[in-house]
């Protein structure tokens, strides 16, 4: 199996695994407990919160709680702020956030918050002068990712924080770091970020665990009440191993880095390239050089996303597309559509995402094996004109 | 990942009958390539008697496997017998096909119709599938996302018998973006499904089966996560509400209680009442 979905999900790391292990047999005290047997899981807990506060450069290990995924980490962020800053109801983010965000905003709609979604251009890349504009004095939170999970684009969140602050220092700036985590460096330090987000298992951590960098300045009314666990703000006996998980998957990740944007990266472009000398009814949704090293998102003119993913599931490939087929929904994906992708392209657009586990023998494989796939559905397409005009063009 | 029976995997794999038949008598057309899915279905006759049937389609797996199987199923009957095909009859024999893909049986059947009304049009003989309860405008464009017509969603709701918007949606698409034609499609079930409603209840019947739903389905869950609910009034199908205890105080939580007990009033009771807190 070639396993390209690695913004979905990616695999836990043997070497992850071992280090929870312990914790899941013979480590098993309650961290908060007085006996020595939890000493242990209690040590292995501030280890764990010192690699993320190094992963994420933040200056405190208090700065750092662990969640249960990206999304609670996000919900957490979003809601903790808002509801110890009632009086501003005004509430920014981008028209391409994950919709534990965008999803979010809209229930926050409802209960009466006045909202605005910066657009993003062609490339993916956010609207700056935009966002500009929409901030205000009153403007409680901006929320923006820092890579897309679809097309892999980055913001510059540095910046970005530095416009916030400028136009309104006291509006709350959260990034949802899901997809930039283990792809390129994160670094809190020197920034005026206020709360970063990440979930483990987008960078070989198992799934249901997250953390949250806060600012010391920031504060958060909790999402779950209870215990004082996480210094109060997330109470609930602490998942031992797998935060252990998630602080070893942080430390690898930091390893790997330079091999990530060097090496999957050189795959990635390979890929890339391949695919498109290859099909010639293939473009590149986005192109800029500014993307997470992992990340390819491609359109297929005039051929449906799902029948491509089936007949690349067929010959052991896993990939996934912005399709509304696959999804259940009806519509094509919200950021490819925020980005303008042609109708032709945009019903038939693939995501290809490796990791550092992804080898050059997979990549030349869906290289070679791609045009014949292609073959088999545009010769089922109504679009036969169409296609062959673009055969043309394309030489 | 979709569930898909063996069929469907077998007709996406190997699809039949593929391509375009040049000298075709006939050919129907549905979907579009902005909607994300379209078919092309040709037809050769032989007087009145399917000699060869053709197609081509973009789609989704379900959308190939509609189209593919139609061909089968159509090849050597005689238009009489092809005009009683349903897109039931299609997702039947793909030994069925996961709810939110009906709409691709839904296209096939779209284009088998849409074949044989360019065909009799021409024999001036075209007669309108019969649908009770509809208006007289089966033209009219419902839900303008999928160009979605009021005769395309009486004929899917008469053949599946679909009660409810979101069963509506898996078979047309109708209402699947931007949702705006929701309360035209609820329209369209409520006018079709009129006959068959119970006798419209009492002032007093609503509010005993108001308090009943409340007192046995929707305050026992609340009260799992230590809050409660009151019922203070019903005057027309507005339902007012008091949350007390966990639940109170809070903004978020109230929003999403207040939306569990809609749906389940909804659900039980009526579908036009509305919840509010007081
Ligand atoms: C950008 C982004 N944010 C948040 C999430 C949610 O993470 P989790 O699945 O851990 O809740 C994802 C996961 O797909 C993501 O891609
Ligand atoms: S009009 Fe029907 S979904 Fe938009
Ligand atoms: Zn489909």
């Amino acid at each position: 199996m070639i396993y390209f979905d690695n913004n979905a999900t990616t695999r836990v790391d043997e070497k992850v695994l071992e280090a929870m292990l312990p914790y899941l047999k013979e480590d098993y005290a309650n961290p908060s407990s007085m006996y020595d047997f939890a000493k242990k899981p209690a040590a292995a807990i501030k280890e764990a919160r010192g690699k993320i506060k190094d992963f994420l450069g933040a200056n405190n290990e208090k700065e750092i709680f662990f969640t249960s995924c990206g999304s609670e980490s996000a919900n957490m962020a979003i809601k903790g702020t808002l509801s110890c800053n009632k009086e501003k109801k005004h509430i920014i983010t981008t028209k391409v956030e994950h919709p534990c965000v965008l999803n979010l905003y809209k229930a926050l709609e409802k209960d009466g918050y006045e909202t605005d979604y910066i657009s993003v251009n062609s490339e993916g890349e956010l609207d700056i002068e935009e966002l500009k504009s929409k901030i205000r004095k009153d403007t409680a939170l901006v929320s923006v990712m820092y890579a897309n999970n679809e097309n892999g684009v980055i913001n510059p969140v540095k910046e970005i924080a530095d416009i916030v602050k400028t136009i309104s220092p006291e509006t709350i700036f959260f990034v949802d770091a899901v997809q930039a985590s283990g792809k390129i460096p994160i670094n809190v330090k020197d920034t005026q970020i206020d709360m970063l987000g990440i979930s483990g298992h987008k960078f070989h951590a198992p799934k249901g665990v997250g953390a949250l960098y806060v600012r010391p300045s920031v504060r958060l009314t909790p999402l779950i009440n209870g215990g004082h666990q996480e210094r109060g703000l997330r109470a609930g006996t602490e998942n031992v191993p797998y935060i252990v998980g998630i602080g070893k998957a942080a430390e690898l990740a930091m390893d790997s880095l330079d091999y990530e944007m060097k090496e999957v990266k050189r795959l990635r472009d390979k890929l890339e390239e391949g695919i498109l000398k290859n099909v010639f009814n293939a473009r590149l949704n986005s192109s800029v050089s500014n993307r997470v090293p992992n990340t390819s998102n491609i359109g297929f003119e005039y051929v449906e996303g799902e029948l491509i993913l089936l007949h690349l599931s067929d010959i052991g490939v896993c990939a996934s597309s912005g399709s509304a087929c696959t999804s259940g929904s009806l519509e094509p994906s919200h950021v490819l559509r925020a980005m303008g992708i042609p109708f032709t392209a945009l019903h038939g657009s693939i995501r290809f995402s490796l990791s550092r586990f992804s080898t050059e023998k997979e990549v030349d494989y869906v290289i070679e094996k791609l045009p014949d796939i292609m073959d088999k559905i545009t010769a089922i397409s109504p679009y036969q004109e169409e296609l062959m005009k673009l055969k043309q063009r394309r030489g | 990942m979709w569930e898909y029976s063996d069929k469907v995997l077998d007709h996406y794999r190997n699809p039949r009958n593929v391509g375009k038949i040049d000298d075709a008598d006939i050919v129907g057309e549905a979907g579009s390539l902005a909607c994300g899915d379209s078919l092309k279905l040709y037809i050769k006759l032989d007087g009145n008697i399917i000699k060869d049937a053709k197609f081509q389609t973009f789609g989704c797996g379900s959308a190939v496997a509609s189209s593919s199987i139609l061909t089968e199923m159509i090849i050597g009957k005689t238009l009489e017998e092809v005009k009683k095909i349903t897109n039931k009859d299609i997702a039947d024999a793909l030994g069925g096909l996961p709810q939110e893909k009906m709409h691709c049986s839904v296209m096939g059947q779209e284009a088998l119709e849409d074949a044989l009304k360019k065909y009799y049009k021409e024999e001036d003989e075209w007669e309108e599938l019969e649908l009770t309860g509809s208006s007289d405008n089966h033209d009219k464009v419902i839900c303008t996302c999928f160009n979605v017509t009021e005769g395309q969603i009486l004929e899917a709701v008469k053949i599946n018998g679909l009660k409810t918007v979101e069963e509506v949606t898996n078979y047309t698409k109708a209402g699947g973006a931007c949702g705006r034609c929701k309360g035209a499609i609820k329209n369209i079930l409520d006018e079709y499904w009129k006959n068959e409603t119970p006798v419209e209840l009492t002032p007093t019947q609503k509010i005993l089966k108001i308090s009943k739903v409340i007192d046995q389905q929707i305050s026992p869950q609340l009260q799992k996560d230590g809050g409660d609910i009151e019922l203070i009034d019903v005057e027309g199908n507005t339902v007012k509400v008091k949350l007390t205890g966990m639940c109170s105080g809070c903004k978020n939580a109230s929003m999403t209680i207040k939306n569990f007990v809609e749906s389940v009033l909804k659900d039980k009771v009526d579908s036009r009442l509305e919840v509010e807190q007081v």
